[in-house]
């Protein structure tokens, strides 16, 4: 064995494979499989169209979120499809016997929520998902990403994914933040530095004094946006903020287990001298509330900044005038006092208990603007039943908020909450695509703190100003 | 499921000029309700091939009979976002067999492998030459050797070689997948899962 000093992510990922083939992908063993109703169902079919069944039925967890309605959970789902596809889960996990947390359930939420909260994404793991945004567990110093569904089957069936090792990237933000900063601006900032693609091929590790000061709320807003920059996934070395969050968690390792467990963990972190592929280093001072102007990501700035004109950025000029012609925005104009239409709260990136107590700092004591429509979406009915017990739900009532059901809603708006189109959203999510929140929406994206002072004021506003 | 495999492609190309083209452009998600892998190529680039009132928008690619093929050309960073093989299965089900670009994020890479897209990663530059010979002629042939990892304009022999790692390519040009290779060795995961903490 080689003693130069290893990588927190070489370390979780070298304990996984359980083959290298030459010249092609490393056969991975994954601790943890979450499924929803969107990407599973084609993968079920192809095991019964193989003949083949689920080899550890204990290791898959499903939840309802992609496609639930947030309102009138207890009557039927009107869109047939919709109810299809949910009954589909049902049965398919009933079939194999796993775990499923459907709509009504006390544990049912969005998926990179529930994990976490439940205390089934645990430091060390592998952990995948027919989803993306997989990656927030790896804010638990888990390798977590997202695949696609043939992955899912194979997941099922085997237990095993197949892999190229991707390159190891670190990113650390050192100082401290500045007021009004959040862990969304902290990512959003990233992303715009490196781009939509700058982390595609990467496995990226995040370091600094900002991350070993930031909650594990924080954590995996941050990690769950790494596939923002193309990154295969994002992680943070796990330590006593970690240990405190999972600890007593309804599936986490209790006595001795927990002993045996936490002196593991505590080796999971990057060794000093070991190298990465790729080093970048930003200074939190540098960073302010972010939004976003065009229809990727990476095109955030931060509120008080104009918008840049094209030969600034990396784009081509005519993606990048399609980008603004569809926001219905021009270059150099200030995003301050751009009107709101619409302001979205929740998601896997900004759906926790956290990001509401951010949301309700601002609007306690004002009232909703009159030209704006609200949707305030808890990540799970855990962080739902969080918001009534802290007396959130009272701030939000007071100021003319209401609070929806949980689920994924807005965030790519496959159940009915979607955003108009010609319509300008400030949106807690993690993607402003044309058309991701609606055919012909806008979306600017936001921190909950952005979110909040946009739906006081009805316009782009700095919260700072509110605080 | 298996998929038809991949040696020699030869086809005229469709070109999508535009960067960062990401998976919910490719297939929107109100349309990834189903649960069986059939009629999606109808709904690939749906709202930028069809206005709201569902006829189609005269000034996109798809929409433009001057272009045809089983080769989509497309800008940088392409599948990005949504790690949906919705999108994947959109393109196949139109009828694309590879999609060149100078750059693809990896889910959709992944994605693509899997159900029997080859995705060709090349330079910009040469990008841009495609690009080029299918605007002057939308007849231009390209040619797309697995085998040999090579793509050539067939008009001028301009030619540049492309990456693909040695277990994929046999895939691909046998017709087999991941699914049957993990289900050969199936004694030796439970052996290895027998020994792991969680």
């Amino acid at each position: 064995m080689s003693t130069s000093p290893k990588t927190l992510f070489a370390k979780v990922w070298d304990a996984h494979v359980v083959k290298s083939i030459p010249d092609g992908p490393d056969v991975l063993l994954i601790d943890r499989h979450f499924i929803h109703e969107v990407t599973s169902p084609v993968a079920f079919l192809g095991l019964e169209t193989r003949g083949l069944t689920v080899l550890f039925p204990d290791k898959t967890f499903a939840t309802a979120d992609h496609n639930t309605p947030t309102i009138n959970q207890h009557l039927p789902v009107a869109d047939p499809l919709s109810a299809n596809q949910l009954k589909a889960l049902e049965t398919n996990t009933a079939k194999y016997g796993i775990s499923h947390w459907g709509l009504g359930n006390p544990k049912n939420g969005i998926v990179h929520v529930v994990g976490p909260e439940n205390g089934i994404t645990l430091p060390g793991m592998t952990i995948v998902c027919g989803d993306s945004h997989t990656s927030t567990h790896g804010a638990f110093g888990a390798i977590a990403f997202g695949i696609g569904t043939s992955e899912v089957e194979m997941v099922l069936s085997s237990q095993c994914i197949m892999q190229p090792r991707p390159k190891t990237m670190r990113i650390s933000v050192n100082g401290k933040l500045n007021k009004g900063v959040l862990p969304k601006d902290v990512v959003l900032y990233i992303i715009s530095q490196m781009t939509a693609a700058g982390a595609t091929g990467y496995f990226v590790e995040f370091a600094g004094e900002v991350f070993e000061q930031m909650s594990m709320e924080g954590r995996m807003t941050v990690c769950n946006m790494s596939i923002e920059m193309g990154a295969r996934g994002g992680m943070i070395a796990p330590d006593a903020t970690t240990f405190n969050y999972i600890k007593g968690r309804e599936k986490a390792p209790k006595g001795e287990a927990w002993d045996k467990a936490l002196a593991y963990w505590k080796t999971l972190h990057t060794e000093a001298g070991a190298s990465f592929d790729k080093e970048y280093v930003f200074d939190a001072a540098d960073i302010e509330p972010m939004i976003t102007f065009g229809t990727n990501p990476g095109m955030g700035i931060g509120i008080s900044k104009k918008i840049p004109v094209s030969h600034e950025t990396g784009s081509g000029k005519s993606s990048y005038e399609k980008s603004l012609n569809y926001m219905g925005f021009h270059e150099a104009e200030p995003m301050l006092g751009k009107p709101v239409d619409y302001v979205f709260i929740g998601s896997c990136t900004n759906g926790r208990i956290e990001d509401f107590r951010a949301f309700a700092s601002i609007v306690k004591g004002r009232k909703k603007a009159d030209n704006v429509t609200a949707w305030i979406v808890p990540g799970s009915h855990i962080v739902e039943q969080q918001i009534k017990e802290e007396g959130i739900l009272d701030i939000l009532t007071e100021a003319g908020f209401s609070l929806r059901q949980p689920g994924c809603s807005a965030c790519l708006a496959m159940n009915d909450d979607k955003i108009p189109a010609g319509k300008y959203a400030v949106s807690t999510s993690n993607r402003n695509f044309e058309g991701r929140q609606g055919p012909g929406a806008r979306t600017m994206l936001a921190s909950p703190l952005v979110a909040a002072a946009a739906a006081v004021t009805g316009v782009v506003t700095d919260p700072r100003e509110l605080i | 499921m298996a998929y038809d495999n991949f040696t020699i492609l030869r086809s005229t190309a469709v070109p999508m000029p535009i960067e960062n083209v990401d998976t919910d452009q490719i297939i929107p998600a109100r349309f990834l309700k189903a649960t069986e892998r059939k009629g999606f190529g109808d709904n690939l680039f749906r709202d930028w091939r069809y206005n709201s009132d569902n006829t189609p928008k005269t000034d996109f690619v798809l929409n433009n009979p001057i272009y045809s093929g089983k080769i989509l050309v497309a800008g940088k960073n392409f599948g990005s976002g949504s790690s949906r093989e919705h999108a994947a299965w959109a393109i196949y089900d139109y009828g694309f067999r590879c999609v060149v670009s100078s750059f693809f994020a990896d889910i959709f890479k992944n994605n693509s492998l899997n159900i029997g897209i080859l995705p060709v990663q090349i330079s910009a530059e040469f990008l841009d030459k495609i690009f080029k010979a299918i605007e002057a002629d939308p007849k231009t042939e390209i040619e797309v050797n697995l085998p040999e990892q090579s793509i050539t304009i067939l008009a001028t022999g301009e030619k540049e070689s492309f990456d693909i790692n040695g277990y994929k390519k046999h895939n691909l040009m046998n017709g087999f997948d991941d699914i049957d290779y993990l289900q050969a060795m199936k004694e030796e995961i439970k052996a290895f899962a027998a020994n792991s903490p969680y």
